[in-house]
């Protein structure tokens, strides 16, 4: 099973597994991490699941849906060129030990 | 000899319950179970579609557009066998790539930023209409509380004029009952709703529209081309059709929910950080979009059974959210459950892109409520309003303790 790395505003490192297709999202919200809120559960409707996803990972990822790309500025925390939507991306072994670091704040 | 495998078609349970009959709509909650229960997918004879009741099917279809369209309409009627009895909506009743187009004009209308502009303006009239239902004591959380902050608020910011806003609601209510079948609900609302329709057609046009408002917004998503000039008013009629009975429906439930469970609007009140979890909470465990329907673009295989193309499949919200093998104890309201992937704004790109909206309004009267107080009790028997698709309380007496 793939391997995801949070890391927390703090600097802390939490990792947890997740089912190929689970959301980046999904598998926070199981691992209980509290820097991701998701408020709308993963409908790309209220950017409390905004991530900077490692350079490392950039490439490997979907681009940034239109949707998706509104939300980010709407976010609550400054939007980068790493900044993505949790829920918008799913894991796949092409993934495994993504590095994503959370903002500071997410509201 | 030869072994051959086996190819094991699990039996489709059929059931001839009638999801749209008063008694169901009054109380779906047998009917719910007895759904749930049967199977992961189900056909119900009586109306000749297929139907998904736990969480777990309902949540995977609802995510899986290519394969459960909505451009056949979301109702019990297929827009490929019959005229649709209006013009179809372009957000709700379409697949990409046309709703990837109008979803990200409404999505950015009514952002988290939008909102977040709102809020102050917001709290004010909500603390207002608090404190006068808190100098009364006794009112009805319907008539005087849920029905009348979403009227001050939302018509404002779409940008209406002041006159005819109350024809709002009963257009709102005809559309969600359009989405079951041809039943006594359905006609009855379409009888009181027939006067309106006109008034809210002519709401829709560009001139009659506030600047800067959510409705001249969407006009000027048109100005720089994101989208046609047919397609605006039709996306201006969507925020009119979905935005109001909805939000009143949320802020009724949210007084009903901590009328019947006063240990969590204490808890509530120690820990006011959880309010708009809280207020998730308060979706997932009313439901007030029960149902809505997709269909199937392929031969599907639903554990086992097989969905064949074409065809319609009911989807329970209301029963996902309370299915006991996704929630522990799923009737109680429990603000510290973790609801995120809830259904009841839906899920996946057709999940409400009004969302943010009713949490904003149910925020900042809950805000208001919160400070002001202590204990809501229920002082007389509260009656529904039936609707094939939404379930409300028509009344519900309250008297309210100050804090």
């Amino acid at each position: 099973m793939p391997k995801i790395i949070y890391e927390t505003h703090d600097g802390q490192r939490i990792e947890a597994n997740a089912a190929v297709g689970t959301s980046v999202m999904q598998a926070a919200k199981a691992a209980g991490i509290d820097g991701i809120t998701a408020e709308c559960g993963g409908s790309a409707m209220c950017a409390t699941c905004h991530c900077y996803v490692d350079e490392a990972f950039l490439d490997k990822l979907p681009e940034v849906g239109i949707v998706e790309s509104e939300m980010l500025d709407c976010a609550a925390s400054e939007r980068k060129a790493t900044s993505r939507l949790s829920c918008q991306i799913k894991m796949s072994d092409d993934l495994d030990g993504l590095l994503v670091r959370l903002p500071e704040t997410q509201v | 000899m030869t072994m051959t495998a086996a190819v094991v078609t699990a039996q489709c349970p059929v059931l001839d319950c009638d999801p749209y009959t008063r008694e169901n709509l009054m109380d779906p909650y047998a009917m719910h179970a007895e759904l749930r229960d049967a199977g992961p997918v189900v056909r119900l004879s009586k109306y000749s579609c297929y139907a998904m009741a736990r969480f777990e099917e309902v949540h995977a279809a609802m995510n899986d557009w290519q394969t459960y369209s909505s451009a056949s309409g979301v109702g019990l009627d297929d827009f490929r066998k019959t005229k649709p009895w209006r013009p179809p909506s372009i957000l709700l009743e379409v697949d990409p790539p046309l709703h990837t187009q109008t979803r990200s004009v409404m999505s950015r209308v009514m952002s988290p930023a939008a909102m977040r502009q709102k809020r102050e303006e917001w709290q004010v009239k909500a603390d207002h209409l608090v404190d006068d239902l808190i100098a009364r004591g006794t009112f009805d959380a319907i008539a005087d509380l849920a029905n009348v902050f979403p009227l001050r608020v939302f018509p404002d910011a779409v940008g209406l004029r002041p006159e005819g806003r109350e024809n709002l609601l009963p257009y709102g209510n005809m559309v969600f009952n359009s989405f079951g079948p041809r039943n006594e609900v359905f006609l009855e609302s379409v009888a009181n709703a027939q006067p309106v329709v006109q008034w809210i057609m002519d709401q829709c046009r560009r001139d009659m529209l506030t600047p800067g408002g959510f409705g001249a917004q969407v006009f000027e998503a048109m100005d720089r081309g994101e989208i046609d000039a047919t397609q605006a008013p039709i996306l201006v009629r969507s925020m009119l059709t979905a935005g109001l009975d909805t939000t009143i429906i949320g802020i009724g439930s949210m007084v009903y929910a901590f009328a019947l469970f006063p240990d969590q609007w204490d808890n509530l009140r120690r820990e006011p950080a959880l309010l708009r979890p809280a207020f998730d909470e308060v979706v997932r465990w009313a439901s007030p979009v029960q149902t809505f329907f997709r269909t199937t673009t392929r031969d599907v295989e639903v554990a086992g059974v097989t969905i064949p193309e074409g065809e319609k499949v009911l989807m329970f919200l209301g029963a996902a959210n309370r299915d006991p093998r996704k929630w522990s104890h799923p009737d109680d309201l429990d603000i510290r459950r973790a609801t995120t992937g809830h259904v009841g704004f839906g899920t996946g790109i057709h999940g409400c892109v009004g969302q943010m909206v009713a949490r904003m309004e149910a925020d900042v009267v809950m805000t208001a409520m919160l400070k002001r107080i202590k204990a809501i009790e229920i002082v007389g028997e509260p009656v529904r309003h039936l609707n094939n698709t939404l379930r409300s309380l028509a009344s519900l007496p309250v008297r309210v303790i100050p804090a």
